[in-house]
């Protein structure tokens, strides 16, 4: 063991990682950040102060085991620190990019309370990305246990549960409406920020465990999540269809052409390839004075896309402060580098028309911030007479999502109010043997929740399953139905409970 | 295991050309044709690189496995289809049964209209509701005696059939919504009207049966990509609401459609879809005089974007 380290002993600055020019790479979708190097990995990894209390396991939502994985890199053991991610979660080089470090991990880093955190997702990506790079996979030899699950929708939270799943000996199949896998991280999240061979690689790694990918099938009109059970013989299912279903502005001129929703954008670029039309068949809309509604991630990633299709300016409206902007920081930080114009504190109020249907401007109105609201943040409020109008011809809205209404529609499912998919505490549903997890249940999260969800969701169909490995507490099957007065030992489909 | 994709996924096992820009596809899927109702539509992709596209379910049969699709070639991609889908070949993709199926509810008389391409979709619902045990009245127009198909199966399926051509060349002489009249005027007892074609047809169908109150139902087809309700793309106007034509459609109240509103958005990628045809042909035109054997229907022509019905004219 080396010398104890100090808070005065590790190198104070956090080592920064390499990034393509701004000017540069908004006329390429090349990936921004470049990645650390061998030697500026070893030197973040001095940053870590192995501290007693570990917070940052605690702080990460699938509690991947931070420090060994960072002590690993200290002592050039690549390969165990990548066995060391790998145990909790598949997906390094995919977190390494997309996970909100900073309100997780690297938020509660006992070095963070005194110089800036352990880079913590850098160093995750730079372990991913080797194993990518040097091919590793961890393939135990797996029993076969002769159960078959079913995963709906091959976004990161299908991802997770299939994977832990496959290494628990289970036949599993994931159903994909897309003809690509990867859901949110293929046609949503742009290549400057998550290369799509990156989540291939990661898709083939499953592959490798066994999981079988099932394409162009659309569960819940091909067949029913029901007949998941009856018919296709699946002894679970899990469900993790995301949440798919972009909420509009509701304002005056909101379907004029030239108006679209980020999910539709990011699809046609990310998935489609459309940015390469004509040599691709989807077509793009084309803006060359681009507003985008919203401050989220998805929004950053439109305004980025915009900006990388040739807009002139971009702009980014959002009703209320910086503070509020639940943005991952670097997100907002990069498509600020870039020059995307930032109008905080300002809501939409109308989309103009040009008199032959498309887009000729926006109105706006400031607003001002007052009491907090129900999210606890501060609500805002219009500022009377201050509505102002300016030009733009392409609205992209990224004001979030609601409900995907398919498995509703077509299920028994029993969905809370809002229409997600309702579940106890174990991610059960109302049918038996059926889970679902990721955003259908939570509503819009992120990338790493998802999987958290993905990965809780395996634990409980094992449990279900009366697998080993069952991890920690919770009422087995068995207790919980039981309650209901009915044999759990049979895991033929059935409603179970109504609460 | 019920294999989900058939040991020949997509293949294309049946091929019928109606006309110089019309054809139909029979694509094996067989737990697609074991799930598909009347009035859902799939989502297809040629090839790797193509574009995805809605199109309504023409036909389903559970015995044979096969769905079939009826395309116009009007677009790069219909057209491009055209000259490749040969039986023997397949699909890069196909999803579906994809939106809420019609609903065959208790009417008694049913007048199913159908316009140009129109009339392909129409025909599995007239089947539905003839099997429900209604009166169903087929209305079908095309522009030309020519253009017309699928005639003998309305006749099997429907109590009565009329068919409008626009110049008269075959049945009346007239518009599908001149069809819906005479329909009306001989029979009191109708319960419902349901209609598919270019949106031009259905809104002179609508205000047709407006003023006597029949229910009349439209199958729309907007622009989509995902067809899951993901993107939004496909988003039409019903009264005061914004309702998705993939998940919360195809059909809607027609009383109650925006039709310019979906006239206007169907119109959203015209310029791009113009290049892509002029592109298109050109390079056809190239590969012709390089002596290979191009069949006349896919001579280039300026077609119209974005009309998929376009063998039939307005009201």
């Amino acid at each position: 063991m080396a010398k104890k380290r100090t808070i005065r002993s590790i190198p104070q600055e956090r080592t920064p990682m390499r990034e393509l020019d701004a000017k540069g790479r908004i006329a390429n979708f090349e990936e921004v950040n470049c990645g650390y190097t061998v030697a500026e990995a070893a030197r973040e990894s001095e940053r870590c102060l192995r501290c007693p209390e570990e917070p940052c396991v605690k702080g990460c939502p699938v509690n991947i085991d931070i420090p060994a994985f960072i002590e690993a890199i200290g002592n050039e053991d690549y390969r165990g620190a990548y066995d060391t991610i790998a145990a909790s979660n598949l997906l390094a080089a995919v977190c390494g990019r997309v996970c909100p470090q900073e309100n997780q991990c690297e938020g509660v880093c006992v070095v963070g309370e005194t110089l800036e955190p352990v880079a913590v997702g850098r160093l995750e990506r730079f372990v991913g990305d080797m194993a990518i790079a040097e091919r590793w996979s961890n393939l135990p030899y797996i029993e076969p246990n002769g159960f078959r699950v079913g995963v709906v929708g091959s976004g990161p939270a299908g991802m997770a549960c299939a994977a832990d799943l496959a290494k628990a000996g289970c036949d599993v199949t994931v159903y994909e409406a897309f003809h690509q896998a990867g859901g949110v991280l293929k046609y949503g999240i742009p290549d400057f920020r998550l290369p799509n061979s990156v989540v291939d690689a990661e898709i083939d790694n499953l592959r490798k465990l066994g999981v079988k990918f099932e394409c162009n099938t659309l569960v819940g009109r091909l067949f029913t999540v029901e007949q998941m059970v009856t018919e296709l013989g699946f002894d679970a299912v899990f469900v993790g269809t995301g949440a798919g279903y972009p909420a509009m502005l509701g304002i005056p001129g909101d379907s004029l052409n030239g108006v679209l929703s980020a999910n539709e954008l990011l699809t046609r670029c990310n998935l489609m390839r459309a940015k390469d039309f004509p040599n691709r068949d989807t077509p793009l809309p084309t803006g060359s004075r681009v507003a985008v509604i919203g401050a989220g991630n998805t929004a950053m990633d439109a305004m980025r896309v915009a900006l990388r299709l040739g807009a002139e300016k971009v702009h980014c409206i959002y009703r209320r402060s910086r503070t509020e902007c639940p943005a991952r920081a670097e997100e907002v930080h990069h498509a600020e580098e870039e020059g995307i114009a930032f109008h905080w504190l300002t809501n939409p109020v109308a989309v103009l028309d040009d008199g032959k249907g498309n887009v000729r401007g926006m109105r706006c109105v400031r607003m001002e911030l007052g009491e907090p609201d129900s999210s606890g943040r501060r609500r805002p409020i219009p500022v009377a007479g201050s509505e102002f109008e300016f030009e733009a011809d392409l609205i992209v809205f990224a004001i979030g999502t609601n409900a995907n209404p398919i498995i509703g529609q077509t299920s028994g499912l029993k969905l809370d109010k809002r229409g997600y998919i309702a579940t106890d505490d174990d991610l059960a549903t109302s049918l038996a043997g059926v889970y679902a997890g990721g955003d259908i249940v939570t509503g819009a999260a992120t990338v790493i929740e998802a999987m958290g969800a993905g990965r809780k969701a395996a634990r409980s169909i094992k449990r279900y399953l009366r697998l080993r490995d069952l991890g920690p507490t919770a009422p087995a099957a068995e207790t919980r139905d039981s309650l209901f007065g009915i044999d759990a030992g049979e895991r033929s489909f059935r409603r179970v409970r109504t609460a | 295991m019920v294999q989900v994709t058939a040991q020949d996924p997509y293949l294309i096992v049946g091929r019928d050309d109606f006309s110089a820009s019309t054809y139909a596809l029979t694509v094996r899927h067989p737990m697609m044709a074991k799930a598909a109702r009347p009035g859902q539509f799939v989502i297809v992709m040629s090839r790797e690189d193509g574009e995805r596209i809605p199109l309504t379910i023409a036909d389903f049969d559970r015995d044979q496995g096969t769905i079939t699709l009826v395309i116009q070639a009007v677009g790069k991609t219909t057209k491009e289809m055209q000259r490749n889908c040969v039986v023997g070949t397949r699909l890069y993709a196909l999803v579906g049964p994809m939106g809420i199926p019609s609903v065959l509810g208790e009417a008694k008389t049913v007048v199913c209209v159908g316009g140009g391409l129109g009339v392909a979709p129409i025909y599995p619902i007239a089947r539905g509701f003839k099997e429900k045990g209604a009166c169903v009245v087929g209305v079908i127009g095309f522009r030309t005696e020519s253009l017309a198909f699928w005639q003998d199966k309305f006749k099997a399926a429907c109590d009565e059939v009329i068919l409008c051509t626009d110049d008269g060349s075959a049945g009346i002489k007239g518009f599908v919504s001149d069809g819906i009249r005479r329909a009306i005027a001989s029979r009191r007892d109708i319960d419902e009207v349901m209609v598919i074609g270019p949106p031009a047809m259905m809104k002179a169908c609508s205000d047709v049966t407006r003023p006597h109150g029949i229910k009349t139902v439209v199958s729309l087809n907007p622009i989509m990509v995902d067809g899951t309700g993901m993107c939004g793309g496909c988003r039409v106007k019903i009264g005061d609401q914004v309702r998705f034509a993939c998940v919360d459609g195809p059909e809607f109240d027609a009383h109650k459609v925006d039709f310019d509103d979906l006239t206007t958005r169907l119109r959203r990628y015209a310029e791009q879809e113009r290049t892509a045809v002029r592109r298109w042909s050109e390079n056809c035109r190239m590969r012709e005089e390089t002596a290979l054997e191009l069949p006349p229907a896919v001579a280039a022509e300026v077609v119209e974007w974005p009309d998929p019905f376009d063998d039939a004219r307005g009201g």
